[in-house]
């Protein structure tokens, strides 16, 4: 690679995006038919992109790993979806949101980009609500909001504590009816383990069937890798289990450019580990933030039930350091503050790394409200408890109950137990305005792209990211490409450079299963986490990534030599598959490492010990850091870094602050 | 590595592929600590399967927080296991106690065949939907919002049938093997909201005809799918699906 | 295939039409039931005797006989084939299997069959001898007719008579608890404020009309003994 474009449209920021859709080319009916377009992953992103195109009449093909595209983990999204609608009449705007997502991103986003996504915020809603996507709603009929950190205003739209669950499977039915009427081809069980680069284009994709084994090969004239973050490679996430980095892994030893692959997002509400078996960790909404109170003990070490602790030896940390936000602020912030807590010894629970969040203040403001409602004047403290649990229950009732299943503590009775755990990755493939990474017709969108939220994602700017790219970006901008492509004949995948990539994949598969080592693919991979917890996690240092990145080549060296994976490749074998999952965290695990380490300042979810204010905030360095960090894989552990500056035009970039 | 010091005995399900014929296998798990989860537990068995040098049991799962449907198992007799509105992977060894004997079987069900061992092939689910399971609009055709109020009930009862998961534990739970639940909760979702009814009738006739096609048993409104659901999706659901089949049979032209 | 058959051979359709038959014979049980009930009232069998012979001379009595039959007919040759599909969807069980659901809605098929086997020997006690082979006859009223009622008196003062037909009867009853409202859940009524009516009235339905043809062939016995 030589030079990085990110193509952003001349012009106000208002009018980029308008202006570029009115002069994109475009391509003709006809034309589209012979298209052929491959996607990977079938989430917000993939699900959304497949549908959107199949109706404007290219072919498409889905590829996914999980048994059925509705698995995808999109599913798992709990609190809610951005969009600025202002029905709330609460002083939102296009403008606003763009503000929110750049600030709360740390100021290390493009402002091009986020301005897109918030002006096509509102169409999501729509196109959603038009799908049958049943958002809660007030008793008027109309849709209800609530709010979410680092804002003022309430925008975001919720379906209980299942919203992921809601705009996926609109989407998946979406992408569905295509699939019925011929124009998507669905893959299930399929992982794309290759990406095929013909002329410096990307044209295919090597998948291997998981039931069979078999590797096979897919032609497209454009192909959308929409396969998800890579927060797994710090093992304990809140990802499913089986959300891995290798579709853009592969595709970043092509060619495609890896963008600030350090920033990670710690969510600070998530379920505390209870033991060495942990598989994963949970996440409780962001959402529960609006009801619920951070607190802990004033008193180190305090071992009283926490309902035992009267309100005056409570410490509301958040409220106390960050007055105007309270328990509002970003995550990054709200995460960090946590670690600050329980490092300083008021961790509470068994493992001491926990905090309370604690929802009774307002179950007892709504349950007045209740009593007020149904006429009951003289109702007592219990009874007005009472009412406030039922409204909790109804807007979080699916939360609650997921704690009390989880820990076996009564999340209604009690305060619950939280801590940070690791949820999102903001960085990912680097890619332009048009979303295209920097191999030609590879394009890289949702959470697998570096874009839209800088160091820090906002809690519900996922979903709406994901379905922005694919709903309403990707159909024009995937046009630019194509339109020059309609001369371009389906290639047939006998080329060599399909046979090459094929052999390829063939030959880590055959490595793998040759080691015929000790240890088992799982001990490996937790091996690794611990090391990205504790090294590059949620505080960083220059020592402990030196030593990190020592200690990941000699785990991969490791890796490499003493695997053990049973069975064969022709057969249905998980082993094998995570594995190959597994062998590329390890490489992307010392990218990450590598991208921590040169960016020398904190910023949102990446936070250098060795850049902080007086007061422990983190201090950014923009005269030398305000640029995405774009790294070229080189070969083996080298990678050559590129810088894409960021011009602020449109907003005055400062010091972030929540106080 | 030490977890906690329950004692578990397994008979697992194994079968090599769709073809193979499957037996159960007898294992012993110890260590088994009551806050792991039943998966977390077979992931312990499962390493040190393949520490053994043998292949480690396969089953299907994903988010491992009930949400995703990928998780199943027929726990002792039961999808999900014991425990009322909770799928497997939110399932948690606390439920069982130290020395209990534990029957795991996949599915079972001609839809859905065994892929290996635990996992099985539930794709019949996703042509159900294909064959009707959406509303027909197209990115960009949407009004705003906000222009059609609807009914908070209807909203609500709409978004407790749209949280089916898709996991099958309806078709494995009946003695017929039949897919009414899952079927019906998207009948009723969309048949619910406003902007299903263009497509209402059409679409319960297209899907009970492609769910006939897979091969799912018919429906004899014993419960079990609603008492097994994860999701507590209701029977009112079925009777909702068999009112508007009704109608779309014989009223109207679908 | 027309769009009718078509709809009656889904899995729906089927349903329905176990759904609809079911309703008829429950309709006719109900009728069956009060005309049999006069044999209570202690007149020696004269007014239930009166009714029996009004039933069985009236043409469209006898046509709707027909339509009975025809309905029953449906109703058994539907279960089987729900039966078979049903069976074929799951060829594999399960070694262990904890059901969620009552016992008799999964035992339809088993309480049917008990059920059938019972009719058609009731068939025999009763209907070929009224239509077909005759009965005794008697004057009432200056009308000659069958004396059914002391086919009745005569037919249960075998103990194992009495003893079938009440174990038939427990039968059917567990048979109706889920049919009934199970009918009512296939033609989709399935309300919130209605339901427990429902489910009130089929419970009530489906023991009180056992109950009082239980009780007949038990008076009947008691009384010649």
């Amino acid at each position: 690679m030589s030079k990085l474009e990110s193509k952003i449209p001349e012009g106000p920021i208002e009018t980029k995006w308008s202006k570029y859709k009115s002069s994109v080319p475009l391509v003709n009916p006809s034309n589209k038919r012979n298209l052929e377009i491959l996607i990977v992953g079938s989430g917000l992103a993939g699900a959304s992109a497949a549908a959107s195109l199949a109706e404007l009449g290219y072919k498409v093909k889905v590829f996914c790993f999980q048994d059925s595209p509705r698995r995808a983990h999109s599913i798992a999204a709990q609190g809610g979806i951005n969009a600025a609608k202002n029905y709330q009449n609460d002083g939102d705007s296009t403008y606003r949101l763009f503000y929110d997502t750049i600030k709360g991103g740390d100021y290390r986003a493009r402002e091009g980009n986020v301005h897109r996504l918030a002006e096509v915020s509102s169409s999501i809603i729509d196109q959603c609500v038009a799908q049958g996507v049943p958002f809660a709603r007030e008793y008027g009929g109309l849709l209800s909001n609530r709010s979410f950190g680092g804002t003022q205003v309430q925008r975001t739209f919720y379906a209980a504590g299942q919203t992921g669950q809601q705009l996926l499977l609109g989407a998946y039915s979406a992408m569905e009816r295509q699939v019925g009427m011929g124009t998507v081809q669905m893959f299930a069980r399929h992982e794309m383990l290759d990406l095929v680069t013909i002329d410096g284009k990307a044209r295919g994709i090597i998948a291997k069937n998981l039931v069979t084994g078999e590797l096979e090969r897919y032609f497209g004239h454009a192909v959308l890798l929409c396969s998800g973050g890579y927060g797994n490679v710090f093992y304990l996430s809140t990802n499913a289990m089986g959300a891995n980095v290798t579709a853009i892994w592969r595709a970043h030893k092509q060619g495609a450019v890896m963008g600030n692959p350090c920033f990670t997002q710690i969510h600070p509400t998530c379920i505390p580990v209870s033991g060495d078996h942990q598989s994963k960790l949970t996440l409780m909404s962001e959402s529960l933030r609006n009801d619920g109170r951070i607190w802990v003990p004033i008193k180190q070490g305090d071992d009283r039930s926490p309902n035992d602790i009267p309100e005056e030896e409570r410490d509301y940390y958040l409220e106390r350091r960050y007055p105007a936000f309270g328990n509002l602020v970003p995550r990054d912030v709200a995460s960090r503050a946590a670690k600050e807590r329980c490092d300083a010894g008021f961790g509470v629970g068994p493992s001491k790394m926990a905090v309370y969040l604690d929802f009774k203040f307002n179950m007892m403001r709504y349950g007045r409200v209740e009593a007020s409602k149904q006429g009951l004047p003289n109702a007592t403290d219990e009874e007005i408890l009472k009412l406030g649990k039922e409204v909790i229950k109804e807007k979080y009732g699916n939360l609650f109950d997921m704690y009390k299943q989880i820990t076996g503590d009564n999340p209604y009775e009690a305060s619950m137990r939280i801590y940070p755990a690791v949820h999102y990755t903001m960085g990912g493939l680097w890619v332009d305005y048009d979303l295209m990474t920097t191999v030609p017709g590879l394009y890289c969108l949702g959470e697998a792209n570096f874009s839209d939220h800088g160091a820090n994602r906002l809690g519900a700017s996922a979903l709406m990211q994901g379905l922005a790219d694919g709903y309403y970006v990707i159909p024009y901008t995937i046009g630019a490409y194509l339109s020059k492509e309609i001369a371009t004949k389906a290639i047939d995948t006998n080329h060599p450079a399909f046979v090459e990539s094929e052999q390829r994949v063939q030959k880590v598969l055959d490595t793998l299963l040759n080691i015929k080592g000790t240890k088992t693919v799982e001990s490996f991979h937790k091996r690794l986490g611990k090391i990205m917890w504790d090294k590059c996690g949620m505080a960083r240092n220059e020592k402990g990534l030196k030593e990190a990145i020592v200690e990941i080549q000699a785990l991969r060296k490791e890796y490499w030599s003493d695997l053990r994976i049973p069975g064969v490749q022709h057969e249905f074998n998980p082993e094998l598959d995570r594995a190959f999952r597994v062998a590329d965290f390890l490489e992307l695990g010392e990218l990450m490492c590598i991208d921590a380490l040169n960016r020398h300042e904190s910023c949102g979810g990446h936070f250098r010990e060795e850049s902080q204010t007086e007061e422990g905030e983190a201090l950014r360095d923009d005269e030398n850091f305000a640029y995405v960090s774009v790294w070229d894989y080189k070969g083996e552990s080298q990678w050559e870094l590129f810088k894409e500056e960021l011009k602020f035009e449109n907003i005055k970039i400062a010091q972030r602050s929540y106080k | 590595m030490s977890h906690g010091s329950m004692k578990i005995n397994l008979k697992v399900w194994r079968q090599k592929n769709a073809q193979a014929k499957g037996n159960f296998e007898d294992h012993i798990v110890n260590e088994v600590s009551p806050d792991m989860s039943f998966l977390e537990m077979i992931d312990v068995l499962n390493e040190s399967i393949v520490n053994k040098g043998d292949e480690p049991i396969a089953f299907d799962h994903d988010c491992r927080e009930g949400i995703c449907g990928t998780c199943s198992l027929y726990i002792n007799g039961r999808p999900h296991g014991p425990l009322e509105g909770v799928t497997t992977c939110q399932l948690h060894m606390r439920s069982f106690n130290d020395g209990d004997t534990i029957t795991v079987e996949p599915w079972r069900a001609k839809a859905f065949p065994v892929v290996r061992d635990l996992v099985v092939d539930r794709s019949a689910f996703d042509r159900i939907i294909a064959a009707g399971g959406y509303i027909s609009v197209n990115t960009g055709n949407a009004q705003d919002a906000n222009c059609l109020p609807i009914n908070k009930e209807d909203a609500d009862d709409a978004f407790m049938s749209a949280s089916c998961i898709g996991c099958g534990a309806c078709v494995a739970a009946c003695k017929n093997a039949s897919a009414m639940l899952f079927v019906a909760a998207k009948v009723s979702q969309l048949a619910k909201l406003p902007q299903g009814q263009p497509e209402r009738y059409t679409r319960v006739a297209s899907m009970v005809a492609q769910m006939d096609k897979e091969g799912f048993g018919a429906c004899t409104n014993t419960g079990a799918c609603s008492a097994e659901c994860p999701k507590e999706i209701s029977l009112t659901n079925i009777a909702q699906l068999n009112r508007d089949y009704m109608r779309a049979k014989f009223l109207e032209n679908a | 295939m027309s769009w009718f058959t078509q709809t009656l051979t889904s899995t729906l359709g089927k349903k329905m039409v176990m759904g609809i038959t079911g309703l008829f014979l429950m309709l006719f049980l109900m009728v069956h039931c009060g005309v049999n009930a006069l044999v209570f009232f202690p007149d020696d069998g004269e007014m239930f005797n009166k009714a029996a012979h009004f039933m069985g001379t009236n043409f469209f009595i006898r046509l709707g006989e027909v339509v009975l039959f025809l309905g029953l007919i449906w109703h058994v040759l539907q279960s089987v084939r729900v039966t078979l599909t049903n069976a074929k969807a799951r060829p594999e069980g399960y070694a262990k299997f904890v059901n969620s659901s009552p016992w008799y809605s999964r035992s339809m098929g088993l309480l049917g069959t008990l059920i059938l086997i019972f009719l058609i020997i009731h068939l025999a006690h009763f209907w070929v001898k009224s239509r077909i082979t005759g009965l005794e006859e008697i004057e009432v009223d200056g009308v000659l007719m069958d004396s059914l009622y002391a086919k009745m008196v005569d037919t249960f003062s075998i103990l194992w008579v009495v003893i079938l037909y009440v174990l038939a009867m427990i039968s059917l009853a567990y048979h109706l608890l889920h049919g009934f409202q199970s009918a009512f859940q296939t033609f989709g009524i399935n309300h919130k404020k209605y339901t427990p009516l429902i489910q009130i009235a089929g419970i009530i339905y489906s023991i009180l009309i056992p109950l009082l043809f239980a009780a007949m062939p038990i008076v009947m016995y008691l009384r010649g003994y």
